[in-house]
């Protein structure tokens, strides 16, 4: 029994992040995976004790849209996607700029 | 206009048991802004599943962390039994209850004593440590271990509890519930403490669940989300009520976490009253695959656990986000107005885990 994802495109993932907001949605938890040529980006939304999950491919040279101007405390996931797995994300609102973790080498997880 | 300065706080405090960095923006006394910085203790956990095949996985979860490590190994096996559809007997599910309840109590007596440290309640620190020792003696009696249990495992639990045990648990939880009434008298009542926890950090309802806060930190502002409540392990079983406090401020954080440590003596006498008979573990075959997110309620709030396995026995991804990381923000916000002497405190009442944070 896997859990349910609801596939969207990188580009959409502001709209859609709007759209679990008006309807009363909170942020639960965003992470990267690392597949061939690209992240598999999952970001958890929950409303009581429902969940939302929300999966993209983002290929590993497109930027991807921060949602911190949705939801403010993404920057903290944002950061960590982007200092262990590269992930480029842009406009992140408390951008640490590599900084969040302290990593013997540059993005270990990639 | 007041003059702007910079103070940096940790990652070395004496309130802090583990390291995190703050950057505190002050106007004279005030705390106007606060910038967390970590990753001082990062060990890359996480990428050891291209090392560790699946089963081996549920002891690198334990070891995240040294107060929450039954939780961790629950909450990944929990994610991989329900890719895999193992259907996990019901004695083992009561035996991961009261387990999770005694890390309850433990982590919270111990967040206990260090609050009582912080505001200088020398021998109040003590006696929560010290009745915190009973709970760690059942963990030893039961499982082996006092810090890391090594008794989760994909499909049940290794090692069962007799009768006479659990009749043992019986008396102990009742003694120990006795002298919680007596040691959290000065936490709720005592004038010096009250005047150092009410009305400080105060967070809002809307201000907790924008900022994704999670456990008592969250509850302490009103919000009614416990993840024990959607069933999970015997938690379907038992009857118990989300705590809830609407103030939103220190006291109220101290308050929930009192009330969870009564309650979860009470769920631990009902899983003991209705513990049933049978096997603790069911056979494993074949290797997950498919990805799962689970959700369990740990001592310091909601824990995620995502796991992505490729139908081999090495696993492409398991991911934890703990409570800490999710309370992050919601500290940074309780931090903006403070004076500066109520930060230590105000960084004790999230009840930091740097190293489930960090992995």
């Amino acid at each position: 029994m896997n859990t349910e994802f609801i596939n969207v495109e990188p580009d959409r993932i502001i709209d859609e992040s709007q759209k679990l907001k008006f309807a009363g949605y909170h942020l639960i938890q965003q992470c990267a995976t690392r597949v061939p040529d690209a992240y598999e980006l999952i970001y958890t939304f929950g409303k009581d004790l429902e969940m939302k999950n929300i999966k993209m491919t983002l290929p590993e040279t497109q930027e991807i849209s921060s949602i911190t101007s949705i939801y403010p405390c993404a920057f903290v996931y944002e950061n960590e996607m982007h200092d262990l797995f590269g992930v480029q994300i842009k406009m992140i609102n408390i951008d640490f700029e590599g900084k969040l973790y302290r990593t013997a080498i540059k993005t270990p997880f990639k | 206009m007041s003059t702007r300065s910079v103070i940096p706080f940790g990652p070395q405090h004496p309130v802090l048991p583990e390291p995190i960095h703050l950057d505190l923006v002050m106007e004279d006394e005030k705390v106007v802004e606060a910038i967390p910085s970590i990753g001082f203790i990062h060990r890359g956990l996480e990428k050891l599943v291209d090392k560790k095949d699946f089963n081996e996985m549920v002891y690198v979860a334990e070891r995240i962390c040294g107060i929450c490590s039954l939780g961790h190994g629950l909450g990944y096996s929990e994610a991989v039994e329900h890719i895999m559809d193992i259907d996990v007997p019901a004695r083992a599910k009561y035996l991961r209850t009261i387990w999770s309840e005694l890390s309850r109590i433990h982590s919270h007596l111990l967040w206990l004593g260090l609050l009582a440290d912080a505001f200088g309640f020398e021998s109040l620190y003590m006696e929560c440590w010290r009745l915190r020792e009973e709970a760690l003696d059942m963990f030893e009696a039961s499982t082996g271990g006092r810090v890391i249990f090594s008794v989760m495992k994909i499909g049940g639990v290794r090692r069962d509890v007799s009768d006479e045990m659990l009749k043992d648990f019986y008396g102990r939880i009742n003694r120990m519930e006795e002298q919680l009434k007596t040691i959290c008298k000065p936490f709720l009542n005592d004038i010096a403490v009250q005047s150092r926890l009410r009305g400080v950090g105060v967070l809002t309802p809307e201000q907790a669940d924008a900022l994704g806060c999670a456990g008592p930190f969250l509850r302490a502002s009103g919000i009614v989300r416990d993840i024990r409540t959607t069933g999970y392990c015997a938690y379907g079983d038992v009857d118990f009520e989300p705590i809830v406090s609407n103030d939103g401020d220190s006291y109220a954080r101290t308050e929930c976490r009192i009330k969870e440590i009564f309650q979860a003596f009470d769920i631990i006498r009902q899983c003991i009253d209705r513990m049933p008979a049978g096997d603790i573990d069911v056979p494993v075959k074949g290797m997950p695959n498919g990805d799962y997110v689970m959700r369990i309620e740990q001592p310091r709030g909601e824990a995620i656990y995502y796991v992505k396995a490729n139908g081999s026995k090495f696993i492409d991804r398991m991911r934890v986000r703990t409570p800490t990381f999710a309370n992050l923000p919601g500290l940074v916000e309780t931090l903006k107005g403070c004076d500066l002497a109520d930060v230590p405190i105000l960084v004790l009442t999230i009840d930091p885990c740097i190293s489930c944070t960090e992995r």
